[in-house]
């Protein structure tokens, strides 16, 4: 049985989407620009899932802009905005890539995080020159699912750069968090179905009305001109499918899940020594063990529900990969870059983290398909797995031959 | 499996043999490159021959390790006037250090690599490496410092077999990389900047003046690190002239002279750091300074080659390996 603890990568595709996707694909889909009855229809079919898209990200329907997932909303928020409004891109060092690139290519400023992973605001106040036209802000980091501190944001764009708009990517937190009411205070927002059920390469932005946003794609004038290009109707319905689906199961996933990923945070410190787990307090890290009962629970209030995201200390986590992935875990460590190498975090640098520790780094991430097996599973390997490797590294050389084989048989398979 | 032909072959027959492959592909060089591995391309084609041969791949990233064992010391080598091996540097720190003890960590038997090389057994057991079956295409050169734990870990399935089989072998099975060039220069070097950029974005590079043997100055050089004993071509001088080799190199004060070609002929070399793999031969060596150079014959005495027939000058930093008929016996560094 294979174990999927990367959810934060890719979620599976919910049962109610596939059906509806299917059937509307079996049955045929007109091209929604068109005149006659099948686009009409098709048609229809977009403006449904446009309002169930506003109702499950707290906007108005002539505000969801459908794209072809979290990079083109992204690229389209940060590059269409320079564009419609000159100026100048800010935002955090922990942002997805595809915030990263535009506002770096296009000369824009880069904002620290404190080592908890969230925004330094006194350095956010100080980027915060009336040149700013764009100001994007994640609402959950997709490495460690730590929080930002929206609100807070918000209130500092409007006090000193009242011109500029406020962009939140919510790719990772649709899932876990209210966007609906938690990015009401920005004027666009960025969501991609995959990652709560629907399927790859389908997304939306929320383009907030007096948000002037230049288009990226021109064409047939498709998405009011604000996304030129024939809507994939299948993958939209499905994708408010899902995102109807997770709007109503949140608050008790929510339990049930970040339930699980305590069991298995705490499990993992309590069993392996060395490990760090990032945006959790530091004095829960390394050296002391959080113990349930003792009445020192680990603070994961600024986490989402989902993500157990740690440091192993003398180890490198794309062999620690291999060995879950031969007991059937299924997880990942950072970014991967385009060559499928994994790159050291530029995340968990941000955050001040070493870069021997970053190298080390383990994502597992739960979604709606988590059971308790999967966290039983890891628990069960991830121990042997992580002293292995560091047995090995100790080793440096071939004298502990029989040490390796002597553990082969339990983990190595 | 770096995307080349040999691994790729080298993959295809570990599978045909009936082992349990698992591909690797090692991710070395962030940089720019275009000549070498590393690139998306060359992971592409190691993850496609994977594909088709239906086994897994993985990309280690060993860029660290790279960095520190092999381009550090490359640059440093230039900056002292010696002349590197990066290849063998990689394989001693990389691919037979680093690459066997993950090999080892994640359970695996033996590594394979696609060199032309072979591994052959004495009677006691003890473990050589020897020259491949095509010997234009020999890379125990590279493979020579290889110690009796590493060889025993060791698999090179295309050693036994020619360059032009490797070929048909590939394109039987249809792979993608049958046709695809030779690597030729140092990995990490872009072809359009050279070694001279790569140098000269991590170094000083110095000018020197070149004269000949009676002081008369011919030309000069803006980089003397760039500049090699026994070369004649890109100095600026006149290409073809046989008193142009370059027979000395004075970094301090940035003189290099030239001379006539039987200047660049020495009648014993200087060794540092020799190893023998096994016990020490006193007798006639073959002995190689270049990766894919002629062999010569002389002896060892002491830390010193004795040449039967002078032998062009060895730069400093080469490594000299030392062959009994095609068995390699030992290693050592020009000084």
């Amino acid at each position: 049985m294979v174990h999927y603890l990367d959810h934060a990568a890719t979620t599976p595709v919910r049962r109610a989407v596939v059906e509806v996707m299917t059937r509307l694909m079996c049955d045929g889909v007109g091209n929604p620009s068109g005149a006659h009855r099948l686009a009409r229809d098709a048609n229809r079919i977009l403006d449904e899932a446009r309002d169930q898209m506003a109702s499950a990200l707290g906007a108005a329907p002539g505000e969801i802009v459908f794209t072809a997932g979290g990079t083109e909303s992204d690229n389209l928020a940060v590059f269409g905005t320079l564009e419609a409004r000159g100026g100048r891109a800010v935002c955090t060092a922990v942002e997805h890539h595809a915030i990263l690139e535009p506002v770096e290519s296009s000369g824009g400023q880069v904002v620290p995080v404190l080592p908890t992973g969230q925004i330094d605001l006194d350095a956010l106040a100080e980027a915060l020159t009336p040149d700013v036209s764009i100001v994007s802000v994640m609402l959950a980091n997709n490495e460690t699912g730590i929080v930002q501190p929206l609100a807070q944001v918000a209130e500092l764009v409007r006090s000193q750069a009242p011109n500029a708009l406020l962009h939140t990517d919510a790719v990772q937190a649709f899932s876990w968090l209210d966007v609906a009411s938690i990015g009401r205070v920005a004027d666009l927002v960025s969501v991609s179905a995959h990652k709560f059920g629907g399927p790859q390469g389908v997304g939306a932005l929320v383009m907030r009305a007096g948000a002037n946003v230049a288009p990226r794609l021109r064409g047939g004038g498709q998405e009011r001109g604000r996304r030129s290009g024939t809507q994939n109707v299948a993958g939209i319905a499905g994708m408010a499918v899902a995102a109807t689906e997770t709007v109503r199961d949140r608050p008790a996933e929510i339990l049930r899940i970040s339930a699980l990923r305590d069991r298995l945070a705490d499990g993992i410190r309590e069993s392996i020594p060395g490990v760090v787990e990032s945006g959790v307090p530091s004095e829960w890290s390394t050296d002391e063990v959080a113990r349930p009962g003792r009445g020192n629970q680990p603070d994961r209030r600024n986490k989402t529900a989902n993500v157990c995201h740690v440091c192993f200390e003398g180890l490198e986590s794309e062999a620690l990969l291999f060995l879950l992935e031969r007991n059937d875990v299924l997880a990942s460590a950072a970014a991967s870059c385009s060559s499928g190498a994994q790159e050291p975090s530029h995340v968990l640098a941000a955050m001040g983290y070493d870069r021997q520790l970053a190298f080390g780094s383990l994502r597992l991430s739960l979604g709606h398909t988590s059971t308790a097996a999967d966290v039983d599973a890891v628990l069960n390997v991830l121990p042997e797995a992580v002293e292995r490797l560091r047995t090995a590294e100790l080793g440096a050389g071939m004298s502990d031959i029989s040490a390796a084989v002597a553990v082969r048989g339990s983990v190595g398979g | 499996m770096s995307g080349g032909v040999d691994s790729s072959v080298a993959a295809a027959m570990l599978v045909a043999d009936g082992h349990d492959v698992t591909g690797v592909t090692l991710k070395l060089w962030g940089g720019e490159s275009d000549s070498g591995c590393c690139s998306v391309s060359d992971v592409e084609d190691a993850r496609r021959v994977a594909q088709q041969l239906g086994i897994d791949h993985h990309v280690f990233n060993f860029g660290d390790d790279f960095d520190k064992h092999v381009i550090a010391p490359y640059v440093e080598a230039y900056d002292e006037g010696r002349t590197p091996n990066p290849c063998i540097e990689c394989n001693r720190h990389i691919k037979f250090d680093k690459l066997l003890r993950r090999a080892d960590a994640l359970g695996f038997d033996l590594i394979a690599t696609g060199h032309h090389a072979r591994i052959v057994t004495d009677a006691d057991g003890f473990l050589r490496v020897s020259r491949g079956a095509d010997s234009a295409k020999d890379q125990s050169y590279v493979l020579h410092m290889l110690d009796q734990r590493q060889l025993r870990r060791l698999m090179l399935p295309v050693g036994d077999i020619t360059k032009e089989r490797v070929r048909e072998l590939a394109h039987e099975l249809g792979l993608r990389t049958a046709t695809k060039p030779d690597s030729q220069d140092v990995c990490f070097i872009h072809s359009d900047g050279g070694r001279r950029k790569f140098l000269g974005d991590r170094i000083p590079l110095s000018p020197a003046v070149i004269v000949n043997r009676a002081g008369q100055q011919l030309g000069s050089t803006d980089a003397v690190q760039l500049v090699t004993i026994g070369q004649r071509k890109g100095l600026g001088l006149a290409g073809n002239d046989d008193r142009n080799y370059v027979v000395d190199i004075d970094r301090r004060n940035g003189v290099v002279t030239v001379g006539p070609e039987s200047e660049t002929f020495d009648p014993h070399t200087e060794l540092v750091d020799v190893a023998w793999s096994g016990t020490s031969v006193d007798g006639l060596l073959h002995i190689q300074c270049s990766a894919h150079g002629s062999r010569a014959t002389g002896r060892l005495e002491g830390s010193r080659v004795v040449w039967d027939e002078p032998h062009r000058r060895v730069a400093s930093g080469q490594s000299v390996v030392f062959y009994v008929g095609d068995e390699v016996v030992g290693g050592a560094t020009a000084a």
